[in-house]
């Protein structure tokens, strides 16, 4: 898979999920790699699993204040803190980025599954996808009337070599199961 | 004509919105039933005249398609509109959905505005 066309697809699906459902602009800054480092800050992150040909992890990671400014503006409520419904909201906001990433790779890769997003708020932890060392980390600048805060996109995703040999179908992902049937 | 509206999603977050959403359209909505998943679903289109259903694809036990499915298998369903409201782009999907008798179709994300419109068409081309 072309990483270009990777970086394209993630920059595409988040300015059009912030643009559309929170009326916000996002920019992207430049893309680098990133290796297991522990956050000293305090962050709210949602991850999410693809799987398929190609397999790995997305991830939204922000801080609170800009996970709670999401929320409000998503379901249109008010946000004193890091509450259920903030991360409901940021669950929700992995699902739609990365289920609209997971519809671009498909023309290139095939069929691919996404997981139930996990949502994770806290301090000092690191994350870690078997298989791969490294995420791709997009930086997003999203623009409100506030000012402008960082919402860092991540995906490490890596080729699936015992795919094809699979001979295991309840280990496919469901929506190449249905194309089966 | 007083709607009963059943929105069917695994996100809590996806339910608020579209429920926020019809609450601020001009639709005569009466009761706006939530379900979790399409086993849920079909429960609550047991026991509550619903006119129409608001369904997401990619859901736990019975997913989205799978209600569909069963929805169209029950003549006294026959008047139900059903919209389906997934972040699942593929035109495999779309095509499945509307062969089964899917009256609309919106990609997540949308606008407010975006599920008002085919919110109203559905209705309209239904005569709910």
């Amino acid at each position: 898979m072309d990483d270009d066309f990777l970086v394209k697809s993630v920059i595409s699906a988040a300015k059009d999920v912030f643009g559309m459902m929170l009326g916000l602009e996002a920019t992207a800054g430049e893309t680098y790699m990133e290796e297991n480092v522990p956050t000293e800050k305090e962050r709210v992150v949602a991850l999410i699993g693809l799987a398929g040909t190609w397999v790995g992890t997305g991830m939204i990671s922000c801080s609170p204040d800009l996970a709670c400014k999401i929320s409000s503006l998503l379901l249109m409520t008010d946000c004193d803190g890091v509450s259920e419904d903030v991360l409901d909201a940021m669950a929700e906001m992995a699902n739609m980025i990365y289920g609209n990433v997971k519809t671009e790779l498909e023309e290139q890769v095939g069929g691919l599954g996404l997981s139930i997003p996990t949502v994770i708020f806290g301090r000092n932890f690191a994350t870690r996808s078997i298989g791969k060392q490294s995420w791709t980390v997009v930086p997003l600048n999203v623009k409100s009337e506030t000012g402008t805060e960082l919402m860092e996109l991540k995906i490490c995703l890596t080729q699936n070599k015992d795919y094809q040999q699979s001979a295991r179908p309840h280990m496919r992902p469901y929506s190449v199961l249905r194309e089966d049937m | 004509m007083d709607l009963n509206v059943l929105i069917v999603d695994d996100s809590a977050a996806i339910r608020k919105i579209l429920v926020r959403v019809l609450s601020q359209t001009d639709l005569p909505i009466k009761n706006l039933h939530e379900a979790n998943d399409g086993s849920e679903a079909l429960k609550i289109l047991e026991h509550n005249d619903v006119s129409l259903v608001l369904s997401d694809i990619n859901m736990p036990n019975v997913d989205g398609i799978e209600l569909l499915t069963r929805i169209k298998a029950q003549p006294k369903y026959k008047n139900l509109a059903v919209v389906m409201i997934t972040t699942e782009g593929s035109q495999a999907k779309v095509m499945e959905a509307v062969q089964l008798g899917a009256k609309g179709y919106v990609r997540k994300p949308f606008t407010a505005e975006q599920i008002k419109e085919k919110v109203l068409s559905c209705l309209k081309s239904a005569e709910v």
